[in-house]
């Protein structure tokens, strides 16, 4: 049978709808013309219109995230394609599926530095995935399936389709994503059966076990989520969550132990350290994890789950890597746990948990509430009770708010937080918090900023506002890029080099120009009533929340420290002067 | 494991498709390994695929990322490190120019010789040598030509393959 004939936009929106895509978004440009043509002719996608490029590859960051589909971007060539740049390599390395249309002149120009011409496979060749330039229209409608089936396989991550103005006009055949099968990238989900033998084995033999989970779990679907919970319940082993990884885990279950890292729990990062079995399932061994590389939990066996191989062994050695999917090697690991009906050691056990209690009984994330300012974790804190049992998405900027969020806010479920882990992408949160809501129209989507955050991407309130998306903005406004302030204190003698923004916007004011709501808490009897005009209000709300702009985010693990010389609060001294090495780190 | 730098050759079976080299090289620099030498060129039409070989140098660890990196590109269908599978062969090819004259001209003829290597072009002052070997044995050539009037120098890069009756 003749494929049908179609015009290469025409290919292309098919082959989106085809895929399973509701959203797009998006910004026109001239050599995307076709396909915006071919957009206005049909109704099965819904096109988002952005206010910069950057702004929808956030978007569909955080529409992917709180999914587990695939974000769909299309933008124009050169400036277009080029603005994405961040959000493609923000998805890459937190894994995040995306589908990048790029526009580009028409293939008789390519090369000739034509108008808006930029290489685009050659600089998104190093931030995605994969990418493709098609240049040859025979091949239109296989890329596209392919490029889905390459974002969402395996570690998920972004993929770019270049797309010449010439092929986008002219007449190609269609084909289905049934007539794609995948010759190549054939991602391995079932873990080495021997393998999976030795870790349960390990697992069972533990006396200071400890599982360290992260975003690998959520990629792997709610299923996964399940089945590392009935794991962790059934061995009452402690577990500890990455930035990328909370909510994989009920937070308010006695056997998390909270965040890990450089400001994590103080007793998830003493029990990395003291751990003589480490479960890693779906984390990477990030540095903002480690620590010192040379002390990282040095007397634990390692047992390390991941779908990408060149994540096992790439910074720490471990005992036992298994490539496989999170979920599928769950599966097998908790079928041979029933099988085995392994016995922990209960006397080993109980000794551990008295362990573990006796740093939680530090409480590392206290801080002191007077009544004159607003403790900027008093916020979170105040923000969280008050949205408890509902159906609630959190994103975040990047910086002290972002941790003191992971620290304090209580996720139960997967997909419900949004962050920029791996790349710390600051002016990430309103354009992820705007995908999300997009994609769960009736949840209350909250972005966590800080103002020097916001103040990168606000151009995106514009975008909310046109689609009537009733994101929330709670900034933690402390005037300053807290982290950088924070680091200059610690590290650079309290020269407070270029962290303060004199002439921040009037954010109520800002809020009322976008046609949303503006609304400022200055002092702490003020924040509950604030946060709740907040959460009822049916449209977009700026939060404007003054804090006291001199709090520091404890604890702390200085750069090139190891977890056990971490610092819990301003008064307590590292234990050595960061060295010169941990300085160079950043 | 000790964390001495190992020399490894790497036999890559590639998409031959635009950029495919360029993932290769940009993995490479991206992520701050060696190329001691890298050779591609087509090798099934039909199929279009290319054979890449990469001679790499690093710690166990590092070679073991660069072998999972290389594997997870989407064009990449097979990795080999044909330094850990076993006997392998290894020859590279070799162009070399000697501008020279009189006893110097004589003694470049009569080297090249030894080396096995051919006389591929020629004018009154000048040789254009081909030879192919091991990487050490061209160095060795090289070495000895160039007080002869060695002037210009092309070499290929290594390409390998296992011993025996085994394929890819």
């Amino acid at each position: 049978m003749a494929a049908r004939q179609m015009q290469g936009a025409e290919i292309v929106i098919k082959a989106l709808v085809d895929q399973g895509v509701e959203h797009v978004f998006g910004y026109p440009g001239g050599a995307v013309l076709p396909i915006y043509d071919a957009l206005f002719k049909q109704n099965r996608l819904r096109h988002i219109l952005v206010r910069q490029e950057g702004g929808a590859a956030h978007m569909a960051e955080g529409y992917a995230r709180s999914t587990g589909k695939v974000g769909v971007i299309l933008v124009t060539s050169g400036p277009g394609a080029t603005n994405t740049v961040t959000g493609l390599t923000d998805a890459l390395m937190d894994s995040i599926p995306i589908v990048c249309l790029t526009g580009q002149v028409p293939t008789h120009l390519i090369g000739n530095d034509a108008f808006q011409e930029a290489d685009t496979t050659g600089i998104t060749r190093a931030c995605t995935k994969h990418n493709y330039l098609v240049k040859n229209i025979d091949d239109l409608a296989l890329v596209m399936h392919e490029a889905f089936h390459v974002a969402r396989s395996g570690r998920p991550g972004p993929v770019v389709i270049d797309l010449p103005k010439d092929i986008l006009q002219g007449q190609g055949p269609y084909h289905g994503p049934d007539e794609f099968v995948p010759k190549r990238y054939k991602p391995k989900l079932k873990g080495d059966q021997t393998k999976i033998a030795e870790a349960v084995d390990l697992v069972a033999n533990a006396k200071r076990p400890l599982f360290y989970c992260g975003g690998g779990v959520i990629n792997s679907g709610p299923r996964a989520s399940r089945l590392l919970t009935e794991f962790v319940r059934e061995t009452g082993y402690p577990i500890t969550l990455t930035l990328m990884g909370l909510g994989v885990y009920p937070a308010n279950d006695d056997q998390y132990l909270g965040l890990v890292g450089m400001h994590g729990a103080y007793e998830s990062n003493l029990a990395m350290h003291g751990c003589d079995v480490m479960i890693n399932i779906g984390a990477r061994f990030d540095d903002r994890v480690t620590g010192r590389l040379s002390a990282f939990s040095p007397n634990s066996k390692k047992i390390h789950v991941d779908i990408d191989p060149s994540s096992l062994n790439k910074t720490v050695r471990v005992d036992v890597p298994i490539v496989g999917d999170c979920a599928s090697v769950l599966s097998d690991m908790l079928k041979l746990w029933r099988e085995k009906k392994a016995k922990p050691d209960a006397k080993a056990l109980k000794s551990w948990w008295t362990q573990i209690n006796k740093w939680r009984s530090r409480k590392g994330f206290t801080y002191h509430q007077g009544d004159k300012l607003i403790k900027p974790q008093y916020a979170i804190d105040r923000l969280y009770a008050a949205t408890r049992g509902k159906d609630v998405y959190i994103t975040t900027e990047v910086g002290q708010h972002q941790m003191w969020a992971a620290q304090l806010f209580k996720f139960d479920k997967p997909n419900h937080w949004m962050t920029s882990g791996g790349l710390g992408t600051m002016g990430y949160g309103l354009p992820a918090a705007i995908g999300v809501q997009v994609a769960h129209p009736k949840a209350l989507v909250i972005d966590i900023a800080g103002e020097a955050s916001f103040m990168m991407n606000l151009q995106e309130m514009s975008t909310a506002a046109q689609y009537r998306l009733p994101v929330k903005v709670f900034i933690i406004n402390n005037q300053y890029m807290g982290m950088i302030r924070q680091w200059q204190e610690l590290l650079h003698g309290s020269r407070y080099s270029e962290c303060y923004m004199d002439s921040l916007p009037d954010f109520v004011k800002l809020a009322e120009s976008f046609g949303a709501v503006g609304l400022r808490a200055e002092r702490p009897d003020q924040l509950d009533g604030v946060i709740a005009e907040m959460i009822k209000s049916d449209k977009a709300v700026i939060a404007d929340i003054r804090v006291d702009p001199a709090e520091n985010c404890f604890p702390m693990i200085p750069s090139g420290a190891a977890h056990n010389e971490i610092l819990l609060g301003p008064d307590d001294k590292a234990a050595r002067p960061i060295s010169e090495e941990g300085m160079v780190l950043v | 494991m000790a964390d001495t730098i190992e020399r490894h050759t790497i036999a890559v079976l590639v998409d031959n498709e635009a950029g495919v080299l360029a993932r290769v090289i940009g993995l490479f620099s991206g992520r701050g390994y060696n190329i001691d030498s890298l050779t591609v060129a087509e090798i099934d039409p039909v199929n279009k695929v290319s054979r890449i070989t990469v001679v790499t140098t690093g710690t166990p660890m590092i070679i073991e990322q660069i072998k999972a990196q290389l594997g997870r590109l989407v064009p990449v269908h097979k990795v080999h490190d044909l330094t850990d599978e076993g006997p392998h062969v290894e020859r590279e090819l070799a162009l070399l120019k000697v501008k020279s004259k009189g006893d110097k001209r004589v003694e470049s003829l009569r080297i090249a010789d030894i080396y096995r290597a051919r006389a591929i072009d020629s004018t009154g002052e000048s040789f254009v040598f081909e030879i192919s070997g091991s990487t050490e044995k061209i160095d060795a050539f090289i070495e000895i030509l160039k007080p002869l009037g060695l002037v210009d120098v092309s070499r290929t890069g290594v390409v390998a393959i296992a011993r025996g009756k085994g394929t890819l």
